[in-house]
């Protein structure tokens, strides 16, 4: 008999366990366009700058239920650094993923081509096309379809602390010697460093790779660029800039460090794009904005070159709410938001209409960067190109802590390319 | 493992012989088994929830990812469904060459090297340290509960809220390590930016950790051994080292191997420590095993899935070769373990 009833509970338990581990199939958040009008849930991954940028992003996405007020917008704000990776792990396991990401421009064909973005042609995603500038919308394309709306265009330039360089009585270098004579003379005249590197994100390394005229990859040609003595050379020069106490730099935390130390007035110059304009005014040297100086990079030996970058909006196959979220992202990237950011937080807009409005015009950002945009070096926008900073990231880390020489560390990233590009030279 | 041995061995030998002992002279083993069934159905429906449970949550992984050891899938081949885009797998088996590549490139025997020297120098230092202060505490001393309470604390923050911490305080520009240092007029260290400094931030923040569990431990075995033994060896004039050598350590000898054994595999897995203070950098330079196989199948793109479970089951075979090595030399030296 006691046993009869152990048998039963141990029955019924196991009943219990499965149930338990069944079911729970997250309600979909439905919602469509049944009768015309949007409804349901539309969940927003923003990468922006956490305490500057964020803030303002959140305010103009909820501000979509002003038009849609049966559609809720839910922002959450993922870091830049993790946000690929989160995505790739919430698409892949179609759970947990947004409706709505902001990616960055090198992920938007590698996102495309693993089939986990909705192709938009055709949808109410993309409203006036032709008003994007042209290399906005080389990142969105993937196969011939459209995978993306360009939200935000980048480049970037040296930033520089303007009463740091009269205390030192120098101009803004416009050459990487003029860089390192400048840096030498700051030192000596105020005690600061001149330049703050950054040395654990390998896009900070490109301004440096272009300048002397190299490249990662020589993507009509299929070739691997760069090994070559270009490649080496711009290693070569990193390396020299903190060698020679002309920069210093991190192999951790880089950006908090960066941020800190141009803030608060400890290094003179650092290279930063239109997405660092926000948090740097909140710091207390530049609580006078006029403190804050912007300047082309500086060239090396083979001329000026800063990376073209920026940011796009893309939709999510797998979203329960795909009416919703088409809508969104073209609200997200209209002219009418783009004016609003730009104003507000000196990003450069993706639609030409936008930058002859009386308020983008005059931002004195946004005048200094758009030229600079204009002659930026595109990246190739191959399903790859996302994956072509991982090794850079290694090596180059390697050659600034001195683990590996310049030339090692360029055979070692373009090894890993032709592993990773098969049949490229 | 050690855990389940007695409870199964009880049950082996319990139907063995009422096994044995119906069915002699009524023939096929088939037959007996069914008749074990019968019997037994009760010990089986008991045993059930553990066997489905573990081979759900443990058994499935671990034969999923030594199947994709022998296979070169990748984000780009695995099957995947996405809304409207339906991808099936396209990956193939490619038999051992994923652990030919492994063996034979520098890159494993390299990341191996580094994690042995950082499990070896981990486990030494924990131990030796967690000894001594386990030695500390077992006298009667003034606040003694106190201290104990303080030397547990490292165990009692979850840890990776003090590796967090450990990050902060190294910062080279404005971490508290170096501001303390520069009021003494010493320079800048780089913790966290030179290799070699690195290195040793790393095992020193995981010795950190280590220590309390070391201690612990030590002091219950050192509780255990009884007290007589001292005063008898000190009425014979033993000094204070022969004591400590030829009564303390044999004495602890059953605990400390198995909190070594124990150390040893959670430091050489130590996955936290390694990938919250550096993320293996930096460079590569304390990359262990483990933060290696993470970051193939979820920091580099496209995330290659076959060689992170390849040098997962590596990583397995590696401690299981190990554990058995360990045993068999305690064994020979008489321990029963």
């Amino acid at each position: 008999m006691r046993r009869g009833i152990a048998a039963t509970t141990l029955v019924a338990a196991l009943g219990v366990t499965l149930a338990a581990c069944g079911g729970s199939d997250s309600g979909s958040n439905g919602g469509s366009k049944g009768s015309g009008e949007l409804s349901g849930t539309v969940t927003w991954w923003d990468t922006s700058t956490v305490g500057s940028e964020d803030k303002v992003f959140k305010q103009v996405a909820e501000d979509f239920t002003k038009k849609h007020p049966k559609v809720t917008v839910k922002y959450v704000n993922v870091p830049f650094g993790e946000a690929q990776n989160k995505f790739k792990n919430a698409a892949q396991s179609g759970s947990g993923a947004p409706d709505v990401i902001r990616s960055e421009v090198a992920w938007t064909p590698d996102f495309a081509s693993l089939g986990y973005l909705a192709p938009l042609d055709g949808t109410s995603a993309l409203k006036d096309s032709d008003d994007f500038l042209k290399q906005a919308t080389a990142s969105t394309k993937f196969n011939g379809k459209t995978y993306a709306v360009p939200q935000v265009i980048d480049s970037m330039g040296i930033f520089y602390n303007k009463k740091i360089f009269k205390d030192a009585g120098v101009q803004v270098p416009k050459t990487i010697d003029e860089l390192k004579s400048v840096s030498a003379k700051i030192k000596q005249k105020t005690g600061k460093t001149g330049l703050y590197l950054r040395g654990d994100d390998p896009y900070w390394f490109l301004s440096f790779l272009y300048g002397e005229g190299g490249d990662m990859v020589d993507a009509e040609n299929k070739t691997v660029t760069i090994d070559d003595a270009k490649g080496v050379k711009a290693l070569a020069t990193v390396k020299d800039l903190v060698d020679s106490k002309a920069a210093i730099t991190d192999a951790t935390n880089g950006w908090d460090n960066m941020q800190a130390a141009f803030k608060d007035g400890k290094v003179a110059m650092m290279i930063n794009g239109p997405w660092a304009v926000t948090d740097t005014y909140a710091g207390k040297e530049f609580a006078d904005k006029a403190n804050l100086g912007i300047a082309p990079v500086p060239a090396g030996s083979g001329g000026q070159g800063a990376p073209q970058g920026g940011h796009n909006l893309a939709v999510y196959a797998g979203s329960k709410n795909l009416e919703a979220s088409y809508a969104f992202t073209e609200y997200m990237t209209s002219v009418e938001t783009q004016t609003r950011i730009s104003k507000e937080l000196s990003l450069l807009p993706t639609r030409q209409s936008v930058y002859i409005k009386p308020d983008v015009a005059t931002n004195e950002m946004i005048s200094f960067f758009k030229p600079v945009v204009d002659k930026a070096v595109e990246r190739p926008w191959i399903p790859e190109g996302g994956s072509l900073f991982e090794p850079i990231k290694v090596e180059y880390t390697k050659v600034l802590t001195g683990q590996t020489t310049p030339e090692a560390g360029a055979k070692a990233i373009g090894d890993s390319y032709r592993k990773l590009l098969k049949d490229w030279k | 493992m050690a855990v389940d041995s007695p409870s199964q061995s009880v049950a082996k030998a319990a139907g063995d012989s009422v096994a044995r002992g119906r069915s002699r002279g009524t023939g096929t083993p088939r037959r007996a088994a069914k008749r074990s069934l019968s019997t037994h159905w009760y010990a089986w429906a008991m045993v059930a929830p553990v066997v489905i449970v573990i081979g759900v949550i443990i058994g499935y992984p671990l034969v999923r990812g030594i199947y994709l050891s022998f296979t070169d899938a990748n984000e780009r081949n695995v099957a995947r469904s996405i809304g409207v885009n339906e991808i099936p797998a396209s990956y193939e088996f490619i038999g051992l060459d994923n652990y030919k590549d492994a063996i034979t490139g520098s890159q494993f025997l390299g990341t191996l090297g580094w994690t042995i020297v950082w499990t070896v120098s981990c486990v030494a230092l924990t131990f030796v340290l967690g000894l001594g202060l386990a030695n500390i505490l077992n006298r009667k001393i003034a606040g003694r509960s106190v201290y104990r309470m303080l030397l547990v604390l490292p165990w009692a923050v979850p840890g990776f809220v003090s590796v967090f911490a450990w990050r902060f305080l190294y910062d080279e520009r404005r971490g508290i390590l170096n501001q303390v240092l520069a009021g003494g007029g010493i320079d800048a260290v780089p913790w966290l930016n030179d290799p070699t400094w690195a290195k040793f931030s790393v095992i020193a923040v995981n010795v950190w950790l280590g220590v309390p569990f070391m201690m612990v431990a030590l002091l219950g075995g050192l509780q255990s051994i009884p007290g007589e033994l001292y005063e008898a060896a000190e009425m014979d004039g033993a000094s204070a080292w022969q004591r400590f050598r030829h009564i303390t350590l044999p004495g602890l000898r059953s605990v400390s191997t198995t909190v070594i054994l124990l150390s040893t595999i959670w430091t050489f897995n130590m996955f936290p420590v390694i990938f919250l203070l550096t993320r293996g950098g930096p460079g590569e330079a304390t990359q262990i095993l483990v933060t290696q196989a993470y970051k193939f199948s979820f920091e580099v793109s496209p995330r290659d899935f076959a060689q992170s479970s390849t040098w997962g089951v590596l990583i397995l075979v590696l401690l299981m070769v190990f554990a058995a090595f360990y045993q068999r030399v305690l064994r020979k030296q008489g321990e029963v373990w």
